[in-house]
C-alpha cells in the first residue's frame, strides 16, 4: 500500500504530542532505549506520566520550553502501511511551519480539546488546510475523558466544524473521532467508554484511508539534467532526465518544448537504464527525442493537447516565510518546480487579518502573513491554477539578497 | 507505488537536483550501508552515463578494515574518483588534539578534517546518507541543509522546504548538505539492499569477534580502544551501524544473511543508534555536533 503522509495540527495543550507519542508507542515504533530515555527524562522533570513530546520535540530549545517549534518528521509502520508524520507546531507565530508541514501530505489530523471545542487556531488550521487543498481531514476531538465521554458535546463540536468547512469552496473527505490520547480511547482499538460512537479508531482509519490527490491530467515533465555519456557505445546519446510532475508520457507521443515551442516526438523512454513504454506522474524518466532539438535544464516537455496557461503575470496567494518583510520594490527569484525566473512585485491586493477574520489592504507581508500578490516575471511560466493541479500551481520565492526561501505561492 | 519504489523515486529526484544545481558536488562516503545505498542510487540516476561527481571519505584511521576493503572495490566497480581526508593528518598538523582516556574517540575530530577538505576542494554540495529516523535532531533536518562558511548548522534558521521544490542557492563559501534518503528507515535501507542485491561490509552480518563490556555495550577489541585485555571474550555479534571502531558497539546476533538481518531488525527492541556511544555523551549530543559541522 502507498505510504501515507500525515500532518498534525494542534497545540501542545490539545495533547498533540501525547497523541503522536501514543501512536508510536502502541505500534512499537519507539524502541526500549528511546522509551527508557523518555521515562528518565519525564521523572527528572517531575512528571508522574510519560511525556511523549520528548520523543517528538527533537531540539534542545524545544525540550527546554516544552513546545514544538520546527517541523519534525516521524516514521512508523504497521503490517498494513508505512506512515510519515510531519509534526508541525500550532501557534500563530508558526503558521509558516504549518504550511511547510502540510505541503507534502495526503491527510491532516486536526486536534481539538473537547472541553474548548472550536478555537481561533482551529479556524486557522482549517484555513491553511484548505489553502493547501488537502483532500482528507481527520478531526480528533481529544480529552473526551474530561467531559465524561459526552456524545452531545462531541456532536456539537462536529456541527461547528462542518459549518466552518462549508464556508470554503472545497470538498475534502471529513472524519470525526472522539479520543482520549492520554487514556488511549479510540486511538488504537475501539473504546469501551463511547459505545455511541459508530466509527473506527484512529489507527484503523489511517491504515485503510484511500489517498485522494489533485494532480490534474495535463502531461508535464521538467528537464533536470541532460545525460550525455560521450562513450563509444552511446556516442550520440542525449537523454533528458526529469520527474513527470503531472499526467503521463508514452513512446511516440508528440510533445512541445517550453518555452521554445519546438515540437517533436518521444523516440524512447528509459528509467534508470531500462526501456519503458510509459511513465506517469511521480516517476523519474530519461526521455530521448526524435529530433536533435535544443532543450536544457528548467525547460519543460508537455503533450501538445494540454490545457495549461502561459503567462508573465500571475496572481497568487502567498504565505511569507522569512523575518525580513516582503519588499514591494525588491526582486525575488521565483522557483516553479525546478524552473527559476526573476520576479518583481506588481502589487499586493490584500492580506488575511487573523483577528478580524477578514482580508485587509496591506503594502507588505510579514512573516506568517498570507496575502494575495501580483507578480511580474522576467520569463513566462507554464502552469495550472493550484486548485486544479497541485504539482503545477505552486512556487517558492527566493530572496535574491539572502538566498532564503522567503515565501510560498499558490497560483490562483 | 510500493514503499521502496516511492522512496527510490524521491531520492533520485533529489540526486538529479544536486547535479543540476551545483558546480562541485561530492558524495560523502563512509563505506557503511547507507552510503552504499546512496552510491547505487547515484549510479541509477545518471545511467547510461557515469556518476558525474566524486566521493569523499573522511578516514579516522580507526575504521573496520572490512569497510575500507569494500570501499576500494566499490570505487572500481562504479568507476568514480575517491578523495580521502585523513584525520591523522589533522592530528599531525596540530589542528586537532587526540582525546584521552578510555572513552577516547576520533568521532568528533573528523569534523575538522571534513570542513577543511570541503574548503580545500571547494565542494558546494555534500551528499550524505543520514536519515531522519536515526536520531531526534536529525528528524528536524532539511533535505537541502545550508551550512555557513564555518560549516555550522543553525537549527533556528533552516529554510522551509515545500513540496518537492529544493532551494540550493548559496553565497560563496557556504555549502549545502544534502540528504536524499532522509525519509528512509533502517528497515527500508535493508530491504532495498536485498531488493537490489547490494554488497555490504561483512561486519553487518553475524561473526565471532573478541569483545569486552563497557557500560552495558559490547565493544570490539582493537588497538584503538583502551581496555583490560583480561575482560575480553568471544561472542557472535554483528554491527548495526559502521562508524569509527572506538564508538561503535556490537550487538549479539546470529543473523548471517540479509533475510535473517531483516527479521532481526523487525523484532528488535533497541534503536539503531542505541549502540552508538557518540550519541550517548549528552542529551543533545547529535545536535551539538551538527551545529559545529558534523555530518
Amino acid at each position: 500500500m502507498e505510504i501515507l503522509r500525515i500532518t498534525t495540527a494542534g497545540s501542545v495543550d490539545d495533547g498533540k504530542s501525547t497523541l503522536i507519542g501514543r501512536l508510536l508507542y502502541e505500534t512499537q515504533s519507539l524502541k526500549i532505549d528511546q522509551v527508557e530515555h523518555i521515562e528518565v527524562k519525564s521523572e527528572s522533570l517531575g512528571y508522574d506520566y510519560l511525556d511523549f513530546s520528548l520523543a517528538t520535540d527533537g531540539l534542545l530549545t524545544e525540550r527546554e520550553q516544552g513546545i514544538t517549534i520546527d517541523v519534525s518528521h516521524l516514521y512508523f509502520s504497521t503490517p498494513k502501511r508505512r506512515f510519515i508524520i510531519a509534526d508541525a507546531p500550532g501557534h500563530v507565530e508558526y503558521t509558516r511551519n504549518m504550511v511547510t508541514g502540510a505541503s507534502n501530505v495526503n491527510v491532516a489530523i486536526i486536534l481539538l480539546d473537547a472541553r474548548k471545542g472550536v478555537m481561533e487556531q482551529t479556524k486557522r488550521h482549517l484555513y491553511i488546510t484548505q489553502l493547501l487543498g488537502i483532500k482528507n481531514l481527520i478531526f480528533t476531538i481529544n480529552k473526551m475523558d474530561l467531559i465524561d465521554y459526552s456524545e452531545s458535546q462531541f456532536e456539537a463540536i462536529k456541527s461547528d466544524i462542518l459549518q466552518l468547512v462549508n464556508q470554503y469552496d472545497w470538498n475534502p473527505t471529513l472524519n470525526f473521532i472522539p479520543v482520549s490520547a492520554l487514556k488511549g480511547d479510540n486511538v488504537i482499538g475501539k473504546s469501551e467508554n463511547m459505545s455511541w460512537y459508530d466509527g473506527v479508531d484512529l489507527l484503523t482509519l489511517i491504515e485503510s484511508l484511500e489517498i485522494k490527490l489533485n494532480n490534474g491530467f495535463d502531461s508535464y515533465v521538467q528537464v533536470q539534467n541532460v545525460i550525455r555519456p560521450k562513450t563509444e557505445d552511446h556516442h550520440d546519446y542525449r537523454g533528458f532526465a526529469g520527474k513527470v510532475k503531472s499526467g503521463f508520457f508514452t513512446e511516440g507521443d508528440e510533445i512541445e518544448v517550453f518555452p521554445s515551442g519546438i515540437k517533436t516526438r518521444i523516440k524512447s523512454i528509459e528509467k534508470y537504464g531500462d526501456q519503458k513504454k510509459k511513465v506517469a506522474a511521480g516517476e523519474n524518466a530519461t526521455i530521448l527525442l526524435e529530433d536533435e532539438i535544443d532543450a536544457s535544464r528548467g525547460n519543460a516537455f508537455v503533450k501538445t493537447n494540454h490545457n495549461l496557461k502561459t503567462d508573465k503575470q500571475i496572481k497568487a496567494k502567498v504565505c511569507w516565510m522569512q523575518p525580513e518583510h516582503l519588499n514591494p520594490y525588491g526582486k525575488y527569484w521565483i522557483q516553479h518546480g525546478i524552473h527559476k525566473s526573476l520576479a518583481k512585485i506588481r502589487g499586493i491586493d490584500s492580506k488575511m487579518d487573523w483577528e478580524a477574520w477578514s482580508t485587509i489592504p496591506s503594502d507588505t507581508l510579514k512573516m506568517n502573513d498570507i496575502g494575495e500578490v501580483n507578480l511580474q516575471l522576467a520569463q513566462p511560466l507554464m502552469y495550472a491554477p493550484y486548485k486544479t493541479n497541485k504539482n503545477l500551481g505552486a512556487f517558492i520565492l527566493i530572496d535574491a539578497n539572502t538566498n532564503n526561501t522567503a515565501g510560498v505561492g499558490f497560483i490562483q | 507505488m510500493d514503499t521502496l519504489s516511492h522512496l527510490e523515486e524521491e531520492a533520485i529526484y533529489i540526486i538529479r537536483e544536486v547535479a543540476g544545481q551545483f558546480e562541485k558536488p561530492v558524495l560523502l562516503f563512509s563505506g557503511g550501508k547507507d552510503s552504499i545505498v546512496l552510491l547505487h542510487l547515484c549510479q541509477k540516476a545518471f545511467l547510461p552515463a557515469k556518476i558525474p561527481f566524486p566521493l569523499l571519505h573522511i578516514d579516522t584511521g580507526h575504521n573496520f578494515p572490512e569497510t575500507i576493503a569494500l570501499r576500494d572495490e566499490l570505487v572500481k566497480k562504479y568507476s568514480v574518483k575517491l578523495h580521502v581526508g585523513n584525520v591523522q593528518d589533522s592530528i599531525d598538523q596540530g589542528k586537532v588534539v587526540e582525546e584521552k582516556g578510555k572513552y577516547a574517540s576520533r568521532n568528533i575530530l573528523q569534523t575538522t578534517t571534513l570542513l577543511e577538505t570541503i574548503e580545500e576542494l571547494k565542494f558546494d554540495a555534500c551528499m550524505g546518507g543520514a536519515r531522519r529516523d536515526e536520531e531526534k535532531a536529525r528528524a528536524k533536518e532539511r533535505i537541502f541543509s545550508v551550512r555557513d562558511d564555518f560549516g555550522q548548522w543553525n537549527e533556528k534558521l533552516q529554510r522551509p522546504e515545500l513540496f518537492d521544490i529544493l532551494n540550493g542557492q548559496i553565497h560563496t563559501g557556504e555549502n549545502i548538505r544534502v540528504f536524499p534518503i532522509s525519509n528512509w528507515t533502517e528497515l527500508d535501507v535493508w530491504e532495498y539492499i536485498r531488493h537490489e542485491q547490494l554488497e555490504i561490509p561483512s561486519i553487518y552480518f553475524s561473526h565471532r569477534r573478541k569483545v569486552f563490556l563497557r557500560d552495558g555495550q559490547l565493544m570490539p577489541c582493537s588497538d584503538f580502544i583502551m581496555h583490560d585485555t583480561d575482560a575480553a571474550f568471544e561472542e557472535s555479534v554483528r554491527f548495526r551501524t559502521v562508524g569509527d571502531m572506538s564508538c561503535t558497539a556490537a550487538v549479539p546476533s546470529e543473523a548471517v544473511d540479509l533475510d535473517t538481518v531483516i527479521d532481526e531488525i523487525r523484532g528488535s527492541s533497541i534503536s539503531e543508534r542505541g549502540a552508538r556511544m557518540d550519541d550517548k555523551r549528552s542529551e543533545g549530543a547529535m545536535e551539538e555536533r551538527k551545529k559545529v559541522g558534523y555530518f
